[in-house]
Formats: C-alpha cells, structure tokens, sequence
C-alpha cells in the first residue's frame, strides 16, 4: 500500500470499493459466459435440475442469511409452483409456458403473503416451526386435492411454445429459458440484497429490537422479504415443472425443505453466490449417488453433511473461499 | 343404540379413546421437547427419530434377545436416553455457544441419519411387535369396547407426564433444572456442575421419547419413519400450547388428540390437518401460544 501515503483516506476508500465493484462484475460476467456455454459441455437437462435448484436455495437464503429467519416450510412454495403451472399447462393444451410460469408463481406469491402473516407473529424456533407445520398442512391438501393427482403426481406436463413461437421441446432451448429465469431471478436477489431494504433486512437479522427502537416497521420488512422469497420458491418450482414435465409430492415433503436449508448452508449462508454452488454440488451428488450401489444411503449421507456443516463448516464454500481470499490477497 | 350427534355412541367413544391416546403420545413428545428446550434452548428435532428408535429397540430386544414388553419399558429408554447423553456431550455442547437454529439443523441432520440407516435395514413397510398378553383383549364398558392395550397406554403415558411435573416441580433436582433454565450462569456461580445437568437433561427429555416409542410398539406398526410425521404434529401442538409449562404441555397434547379423534367422526378428510388449523386460529388469536409466555 505505498500509494496510500499520497492519497487522502476517503480516496483511498472510494478507490477499493471501485475496484472491488469491478472485480465483482468481472465474476459475474466470467459466471455469465460459463452459463452459456454450459450446455454445450454437460448435459442440458442435469444443468437446468441445478439451475432450478440453485434459483430455489438463492430465494431460500434471502431469508435465512439477510433477514435472519429460518423458515423449514420452503417446499411448500416450491410445490405450489409446480403443480399450478403443471395443473394449468396440462389442461388447457392453449396457455403458454411463460404464462403458466406467471400463474404458479403468482399462486406461490399468495402463499407467502398467507404463511407470512401469520409465521411472523412468532420467532426464532417457533418461527420454524410454524412455517415446518404450515408446509404440511399443504402436503396433505396436496395429497387430497383433486387436481394433483393425488401419490401418482402429474405426468407429462407439455413443454409448449414460449410466446407461442419458440418450441421448448428442444433441450438447448429449454435450458436458455431456464437460465434467462434463474438471471432475472438472481438479478433481483442481488439488487434487493444491496437496496436500502436489504440494508434494514440486515439490520433486523443483526439485532432486532435495535431496529424497532429506530423505528423501523419491523413485521412489514419481515414479511415482504418473506413474500419476495416464496415467490422466487414458487418461480423455481413452476419452472422445475416444465423442465421435467413433472410435479409430484416429492416437492412438498419436509425432506425438500430441509435439503434447501443443506444447499444454502454448505455453500455459505447469506453469500450471494454460496446457494448456487451448494445446489450445484447437492445435486450433482445425488446424482451421483443414485447411480452407484450407494444409492440407498443419500438421506443419510445428506444428513451427515448437514452434521458435519453444522460442527465445523458454518460458512460454507463460498463463506470460506472469502475468508481465504481476504487473507491471502489483501 | 344410543346416538351422540347422529353418530353411534360405541363409534363416537371408540374414536374419543383413540384421540386420547394419540394425545398421550403428543402429551409426551411435546413434554420432552420442552424439557429440552428449557435448558439447551435448542428444539430436538431428532425427537421423532428417538422415539422411533425406542420402538425399533423394543422390537430388536424380543425379536433377538428376548427381552420382554416390561423389561424393554424400562430398559430401552435408559438406553436410547443414555445414548443420546453422548450425542449432547460430543455434538450439542460444542455448538451451544451458537445461534440456537444451529442446534436445530444438527439435531434434523441426526433425524436424517437414524431414519435412512433404518430404511436401509429393515425397509420402509413397518413390522409388527406383539401386544404382551395380560394387555391383550378388552374390556365391555356396555356403552363401548375398551381395548386393554389402549387403557394401558393412556395410563402408563399419564403416570410418566405426572411423574415428570413431580420430577420437575417437586424435587431438588427439579430446582436445579428450573434455576437453570431461569439463569444457567448464575447457577453455575452457585457451584452446580451446568454441564453435566445439561447433558442429563437431554437423556431425561429424549427418555421420554424412548418411552413413548416402547408404549406405541404394539399399536402403530414398527417402521422407520413413524417418528418424523408424528413429530411435525407434534411441533404444531408446541406451537399451540407454547414451552413455557410442564402441564400446558400435557393438556394441549391430550386436547389435540380429543379434537382430532373427533375430526375423525365427523368430518374424516380434515383428520390429518385439523390440529395444523388449529394452529393457524391460535397463531392469530393468541400468537403466544395458550400457555407460552413469549411471542
């Protein structure tokens, strides 16, 4: 830092943010052509499973890492997403995906605005506990309903034409749309994450009686960061469910919630990037797994990461790659 | 025959018995989660896992060791609470500096673990464990058809919650774990090893799962995952009642069993979700729970 001694302090500052602004944006551009050459380098359709995955734990960790609260009930969301749209794309043969995709995310929305209200009103451990209870209640309205069919799911939900145009029956079409969405939704993570919202959402995780004392309308922030994060949820699993064709209960079992809770804390909580690579690498070793005589053991493989994460790995990848970074580089 | 609201009174009691049962084993769970939570301020979310672990070992002693129902009643929650001592000493304890969410993630990995090495094991369909035979049959009340078995299981869980609020409320032991649930520094100030009453507490709270686990043996089939949906219920039911008291936990768990055998009478498809209502009505007429303190 010789050049320190020349520069008045504040220079100094403003020209450490500049740079470290750059070297951000020159990550996110480097992490932008990467996914679009992906798919030609592995196959499209694992790429979108970890892009909807990915796009599900960043709503996920919106929550827990930036307003500090952890909700075990996101695959509510995530299933309402992806049985609407599955619901609405398979009988009406003439409603587009994008408007499918609307409609599920919309329904997701709405969910979130109900379980939101009423989870806030508790804290800490109940406030898990209420959001755990109210995901079950649906997984049994999802069982009972009529148009989800019911342990059988629904099947061959029709990929349609985007805009009524572009066929998403071709993989590498379908896998643009999927990563045009997790950009669009990633965009909005960030830019709230960095928003003078996300500043107070920060503020309440840190202390919250500080910042009701300071005057902030603490439930009103809580709840709308709990809307903006159901509805990413419901836009993941909507788009999940043309992917696949597929929404089944999968989706809304409590095993789902807590893998998005295994994804954003072994990539790194409240890190903007952690969530991808956690979903990243969940899903590749599932994958993984599942094609190997060790198969049968992933729940208990995935709890012992969770286990070993908890003891001695609470910032996960990304949260040590930082550290590691700041160390050495700085 | 005897009608209560259009329905048969033998029916309507039959199902009022099976509320009540049910609510004795949510009476139980919930009483060891809040036992847990007083001292550790974590929520056990391996409770569902230990009590199926208490039914899987009742099962595994007679099926290999043959050990009998009364000797496992005893034996396996010694084991299982004993066991899990273990689990707090070498896993809880270094974490309980932490954010208590951190002791909750652990404890649901654990739940993971315990539930998918069983699955492995013995599968997911559910094995069946003999009703001891002075409990078999049942008794004709004239108005209905008692089950011994189901008698037995409402008085040995009722006589197990009473005994907690004696153990509790009542001894100096029980002093010491409501001291330290008011202020475990101060406590340890006054010379009481924290500690080590910490790490009894959880084998005491996980006990009671235990327990509950051997009593449910004979009537639910044995099967690995019959801890985990039972426990989410169970979570709703803290959520009503609160974890503040020992005989609000009893209560609510025994009323949620009542509402949701009656459910089960009158409007069956709403059986499974009733007490998860119930909850939603709690949450916004009384946000702190109906015997919570906090909110």
């Amino acid at each position: 830092m010789s050049d320190s001694t020349t520069l008045s302090a504040p220079r100094v500052v403003a020209k450490r943010k500049r740079r470290a602004g750059q070297r951000r944006a020159l990550l996110y551009a480097a992490l932008l052509a990467l996914g679009l050459v992906a798919p030609f380098l592995a196959y499209p359709v694992f790429l979108m499973k970890i892009l909807c995955f990915a796009l599900f734990a960043c709503a996920f960790n919106l929550l827990l890492g930036y307003a500090g609260l952890l909700s075990f009930g996101h695959a509510a969301f995530l299933a309402t997403g992806g049985y609407v749209t599955g619901y609405l794309l398979a009988s009406y043969p003439g409603l587009t995906p994008e408007l499918g995709i609307l409609a599920g995310t919309l329904c997701a929305t709405l969910l979130g605005a109900l379980f939101g209200v009423l989870s806030i009103r508790r804290q800490g451990i109940y406030f898990a506990m209420v959001t755990l209870a109210l995901a079950q209640l649906m997984f049994f309205f999802f069982i009972q309903a009529p148009f989800t069919g019911g342990e059988d799911g629904l099947h061959g939900v029709p990929r349609g034409e985007l805009f009524g145009i572009i066929s998403l029956r071709n993989h590498l079409s379908m896998y643009y749309v999927v990563f045009a969405i997790f950009v669009l939704g990633f965009a909005l993570i960030q830019r709230t994450v960095h928003s003078p919202f996300g500043q107070v959402l920060k503020a309440i995780r840190e202390n919250e009686p500080r910042a009701i004392s300071l005057g902030y309308n603490v439930d009103a922030y809580k709840l709308v960061a709990f809307v903006l994060s159901a509805a990413l949820a419901g836009l993941a699993g909507s788009t999940k469910t043309i992917v696949f064709q597929l929404a089944s209960l999968t989706d809304a079992h409590w095993h789902m919630s807590g893998e998005v809770i295994l994804m954003t804390l072994l990539g790194g909580v409240g890190t903007l990037l952690g969530p991808i690579a956690g979903a990243g690498l969940v899903v590749s070793l599932q994958h993984l797994l599942a094609q190997s005589p060790m198969g049968n053991w992933v729940s208990v493989i995935l709890g012992a990461i969770f286990v070993v994460c908890v003891l001695s790995f609470r910032s996960g990848i990304v949260g040590e790659l930082t550290a590691l970074y700041r160390k050495n580089f700085k | 025959m005897t009608m209560i609201f259009g329905v048969p009174m033998a029916v309507f009691m039959g199902q009022l018995t099976l509320g009540l049962v049910n609510g004795a084993f949510y009476a139980l769970l919930s009483l060891g989660l809040a036992v847990i939570f007083g001292l550790l301020k974590i929520v056990n979310f391996a409770h569902g896992a230990q009590y199926m672990l208490g039914a899987f070992a009742a099962l595994l002693a007679f099926n290999y060791l043959g050990i009998n129902y009364w000797l496992a009643l005893v034996l396996v929650p010694l084991t299982v609470g004993g066991l899990s001592m273990l689990i707090e000493r070498f896993l809880l304890r270094r974490i309980a500096h932490l954010d208590h969410l951190y002791g909750l993630l652990l404890t649901f990995g654990l739940a993971l673990i315990f539930e998918g090495t069983l699955i492995n094991f013995f599968g997911v369909s559910g094995a069946r464990y003999a009703t001891p035979e002075i409990l078999q049959g049942g008794l004709n009340l004239g108005f209905m058809f008692l089950p011994t078995y189901r008698a037995w299981v409402l008085v040995a869980a009722l006589a197990m919650c009473l005994f907690t609020w004696f153990m509790i409320e009542r001894t100096r032991l029980g002093a010491y774990l409501r001291a330290g649930t008011e202020n475990s520094q101060l406590m340890q100030a006054f010379g009481v090893n924290v500690p080590l009453l910490i790490t009894l507490t959880y084998g005491f709270g996980v006990g009671l799962a235990a327990f509950a686990g051997v009593l449910a043996a004979p009537l639910y089939p044995v099967s690995p995952t019959m801890g985990s949906s039972l426990l989410i219920v169970v979570f709703a039911v803290v959520v009503i009642g609160g974890m503040g008291s020992i005989l609000g936990a009893i209560l609510t768990g025994l009323g949620m069993g009542v509402i949701e055998g009656l459910t089960k009478v009158y409007y069956p498809e709403a059986a499974n979700t009733v007490i998860f209502l119930v909850m939603i009505l709690v949450l916004m007429l009384r946000p702190a729970g109906l015997f919570g303190k906090e909110a």
